[in-house]
């Protein structure tokens, strides 16, 4: 970039320069914003082909494919990557980077060598994380202690390479609230904001809040296998329970982070396929700052039968329902958009209503969960894996789907096969329930989580759910095939072709370095689909 | 299909109905969005390209209302939760205790009497059991479908729970804390008994007429009592870990490839630091019974695995 004048510059698309140096020195948020998806993706491959390992291992009872460490190795690297390699990062580092800046109306980030920087860390930490594989850790990826403490795999490294990951995401987070602060174009007020942007602002500031928390966690932890200070190990005069706290702490807001941005992009998608402003805007735009505030506190309900005072989950209880409300007022919201609306069908579109379809089953059972006579029953059972599955792959990832195939045209600049895209959509959609479904009826019935194997009363639906995980593994092949095609076969994408009002959308597909060739100003907000004057 | 597991304790139906309760409610709201969604997206669907759409930014009214139902019900779910979790966790003054101890991967039950178990919890029907609990090394959680309880078991401190069993029967324990690799073989057995029953157990007037026994009897005995035979067949085939068929005098491969005869000494080893001597082609999963088997009961287990040809 340095050799081109700023009138060049604004007009070269930003996917123009090959190579990979030019990639990996680039500071262009959109550029970083790409790495990021390669690399997510590429760790959200390895994790999912873990996870079929898992269910085929799950497939009998009896030993069918790996014996129980294995096993366990296996959940360990496919929850651990997936949560901290794939999901925290995910939307935010990924289509956050792209779009912030294009929504806004900047030209970049507000520290956009900071941006790449965080990038650079990313690297980092996976690289210890895979590194850590050589003798790899069996501890799930939560590390409960006292376990993680005496067990003789390598711990270390993977929580060292998870305390690294945690300074890119503080940066990042911190990054894009000075960026939504300060970088808006005239006329851009709060509440003209696409709520994408509303969304990534309270996830930034969880990464910033919570992230340090984890951190700390981990560092206690490594240190008390290092040096034999007893933190946790009651062996050693420490508390098990005070370990869940810490790791709690950070670990429920991150469930947001990895959730709120994917309510994002359900707010951008669902207004612009059924071409009505959003359903009760400023009640959306407050739920995730809500919930981002609420989830600091209500950390315990994952610990209602760890040992807790009872007082303790009495109030823990209480506050879980409190922030179930603003995540139902959404899920209401994003309904009543449709009312009337002019309802398009496209794959983004499919994605979107599958989110708020799945997304409810799994908010709906978090409720089970929460209720203390019926958590003491389910907590730790198949009924706590399909409820996070629910969430996280009905959730987080079906937004996530959405937003690869309703900005892929404004990414890359290419469009994909729709039907081939629907047809993967099908796939997805029904394999994820038949995987995920029979997992309620096993936790109600009884089978605890983090077995390598089970009683043969649980074998038909454990059938049932591998079944299933080949029928999603399909649809996400088919899904990657179509859209790698579509980088090479695919049609030029035209600048708007779904008739978005988004700023990002008024830029040439794909967008040039420096997004716009001048400032927009900005008169209106994003929604006023149906608007008369307009 | 059974959604839940049988109803064995005074508990369980309690914790149903939270459960039934809840899932009306969700099953109510979950068929609403669902229905909305399919008959707007089927309803509104888009037909031509310049269809008009009307400018509806939100309702007042509505939001008011979709905020205050949910509030509502879900305080209500919030106070039946609790009304009954505090119940569960309430014991009876009478109750009988029961001492539980967690191990890599075993349960240890110690009665009021003496008594020691491994694996088997005896009880008696009708009578409120409190259960002691704790762990010699990792977190454990103590889990009985039938009975709808579980809590963990932490190092260095006593947890508890208590139940009635309402109906005689085995029923199945599991351990729901994850702890290593033989987490999922960390299974154990509840048997209720007839107070009758329980009491002639109780007094152990079955282990008096046991004693006069001769060994290889006494550790027949014991293979099942103490649990190895979840894991230990006597007929030749290969379970979790290696038959004991034709163990006694014959050689045994260890995983570093060196070969030792099993004799007694071997045996004796393999069953209080059963990690020393791997044997090729098995994992790390048997417990260590130090402490909990007595040198006697070794003795007897020996004797017996001599008499596998
Ligand atoms: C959780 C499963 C499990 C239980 C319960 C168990 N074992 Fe084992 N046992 C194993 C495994 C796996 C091995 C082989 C690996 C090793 O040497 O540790 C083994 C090895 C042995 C050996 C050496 C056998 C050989 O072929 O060399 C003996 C003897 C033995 N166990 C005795 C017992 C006794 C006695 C009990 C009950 C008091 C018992 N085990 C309970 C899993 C178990
Ligand atoms: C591709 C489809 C997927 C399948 C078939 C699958 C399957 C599984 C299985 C079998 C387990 C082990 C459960 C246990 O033994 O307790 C598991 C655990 C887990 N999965 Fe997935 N999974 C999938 C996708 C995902 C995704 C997308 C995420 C998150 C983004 C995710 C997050 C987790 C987490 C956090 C755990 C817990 C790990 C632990 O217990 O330590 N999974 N999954
Ligand atoms: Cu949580
Ligand atoms: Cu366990």
């Amino acid at each position: 970039m340095a050799n081109h004048t700023i009138a060049e510059t604004i007009t070269i698309p930003y996917l123009e320069e090959k190579g990979l140096l030019s990639w990996l020195t680039s500071t262009d948020h959109k550029r970083i914003s790409i790495m990021y998806l390669l690399s997510i993706s590429t760790f959200f491959v390895l994790a999912g082909i873990s996870a079929l390992l898992l269910r085929f291992e799950l497939l009998m009872p009896g030993k069918t494919i790996v014996d129980a460490h294995t096993y366990n190795v296996l959940f360990t690297f496919h929850g651990a990557v997936m949560v901290f390699l794939f999901i925290v990062p995910g939307l935010a580092a990924s289509f956050g980077n792209f779009l912030i800046p294009l929504m806004i109306g900047a030209r970049d980030v507000a520290f956009p060598r900071l941006n790449l920087m965080s990038y650079w860390i990313y690297l980092l930490g996976a690289l210890i994380i895979l590194i850590s594989l050589s003798k790899p850790a069996d501890t799930g990826w939560t590390f409960y202690t006292p376990y993680s403490i005496r067990t003789g795999t390598d711990v270390i490294l993977l929580t060292f390479g998870i305390f690294v990951l945690g300074f890119s995401s503080i940066l990042t987070g911190l990054n894009f609230i000075v960026t939504i602060h300060k970088l808006r174009a005239p006329g851009m007020t709060w509440h003209r904001l696409p709520l994408f942007i509303w969304a990534s602002y309270a996830t930034a500031i969880l990464q910033v809040l919570a992230t340090p928390v984890i951190a700390i966690s981990l560092l206690l932890l490594i240190a008390e296998r290092v040096f034999g200070i007893g933190f946790f190990d009651p062996a050693k005069g420490g508390d098990p329970i005070l370990f869940q706290h810490f790791f709690w702490f950070y670990s429920h807001p991150a469930v947001y982070i990895m959730i709120i941005p994917a309510m994002g992009v359900i707010s951008e998608v669902i207004p612009v396929f059924s071409r009505k402003p959003i359903f009760g805007y400023k009640a959306i735009a407050y739920s995730s700052l809500a919930i981002a505030l609420i989830s600091f506190f209500v950390w315990a309900h994952h610990m209602f039968v760890s040992g807790m005072s009872e007082v303790a989950a009495t109030i823990f209880s209480f506050l879980t329902f409190l922030v179930a409300i603003p995540t139902a007022i959404k899920v209401f919201n994003w309904t009543a958009t449709l009312y009337k609306g002019s309802i398009d069908l496209k794959s983004p579109m499919l994605y979107a209503l599958s989110f708020i379809f799945l997304f409810t089953i799994g908010g709906l059972t978090g409720v089970f969960l929460g209720a203390l006579a019926a958590d003491v029953h389910l907590h730790d059972t198949y009924f706590v894996v399909a409820h996070m599955h629910y969430v996280m792959i009905g959730g987080t990832i079906m937004g996530f789907f959405a937003a690869l195939h309703f900005w892929y045209p404004k990414m890359t600049g290419k469009m994909f096969n729709e039907k081939v895209a629907k047809i993967a959509w099908a796939f997805v959609f029904i394999g994820f329930n038949v995987t995920f479904f029979p997992q309620f009826i096993l936790g109600t019935q009884g089978m605890p989580r983090r077995y390598a194997d089970y009683p043969p009363q649980f074998h038909s639906l454990n059938e049932l759910s591998s079944i299933g995980s080949w029928i999603l593994g399909i649809g996400m092949f088919v899904m990657a095939i179509n859209l790698l095609r579509g980088l090479f076969n695919g049609e030029k994408a035209p600048q708007n072709p779904f008739n978005s009002l988004s700023l990002e959308w008024q830029v040439p597909s794909p967008p040039p370095h420096e997004n716009f060739e001048e400032i927009p100003h900005v008169t209106d907000w994003t929604y006023g689909y149906g608007k008369k004057s307009a | 299909m059974n959604w839940v597991p049988e109803v064995a304790s005074n508990l369980a139906s309690k914790v149903d109905a939270v459960i039934w309760f809840i899932t009306v409610i969700s099953l109510v709201f979950f068929i609403l969005i669902s229905i909305f969604l399919v008959y707007f997206a089927i309803r509104y669907r888009r037909r031509q390209e310049n269809e008009e759409t009307p400018y509806i930014t939100g309702s007042h009214v509505l939001e008011t209302i979709w905020t205050i139902i949910p509030s509502i019900l879900l305080i209500v779910i919030f106070v039946y939760g609790f009304v009954v979790y505090k119940d569960m966790r309430t014991p009876p003054e009478d109750s009988l205790e029961v001492t539980v101890i967690g191990r890599q991967w075993l349960w240890q039950f110690k009665y009021n009497n003496g008594k020691t178990t491994l694996n088997e919890l005896y009880i008696p029907e009708g009578r409120p059991i409190k259960l002691v609990m704790t762990s010699e090394d990792v977190l454990h959680s103590f889990f009985v479908p039938a009975f709808r309880v579980k809590q963990d078991l932490v190092g260095g401190m006593y947890t508890y729970l208590w139940f009635t069993p309402t109906k005689t029967g085995t029923y199945e324990l599991y351990c729901t804390e994850y702890c290593g690799t033989g987490h999922s073989t960390m299974l154990g057995k509840v048997i209720v008994m007839s107070p009758q029953e329980y009491e002639k157990w109780e007094k152990g007037e079955e282990e008096k007429a046991v004693a006069s026994l001769p060994p290889a009897e006494l550790g027949k005995q014991l293979y099942t009592q103490r649990g190895c035979n979840a894991c230990h067949s006597i007929d030749g085939s290969s379970l979790v870990g290696p038959t004991w068929k034709g163990l006694y005098g014959h050689e045994v491969v260890l995983q570093d490839g060196t070969k030792v005869t099993a004799d007694e000494n071997y045996i004796r080893e393999a069953i209080l630091e059963p990690q020393a001597k791997m044997v090729k082609g098995f994992g790390p999963v048997m417990p260590s019974f130090k402490g909990v088997i007595s040198d006697d009961e070794i003795s007897d287990l020996i004797a017996y695995i001599k008499t596998l040809k």
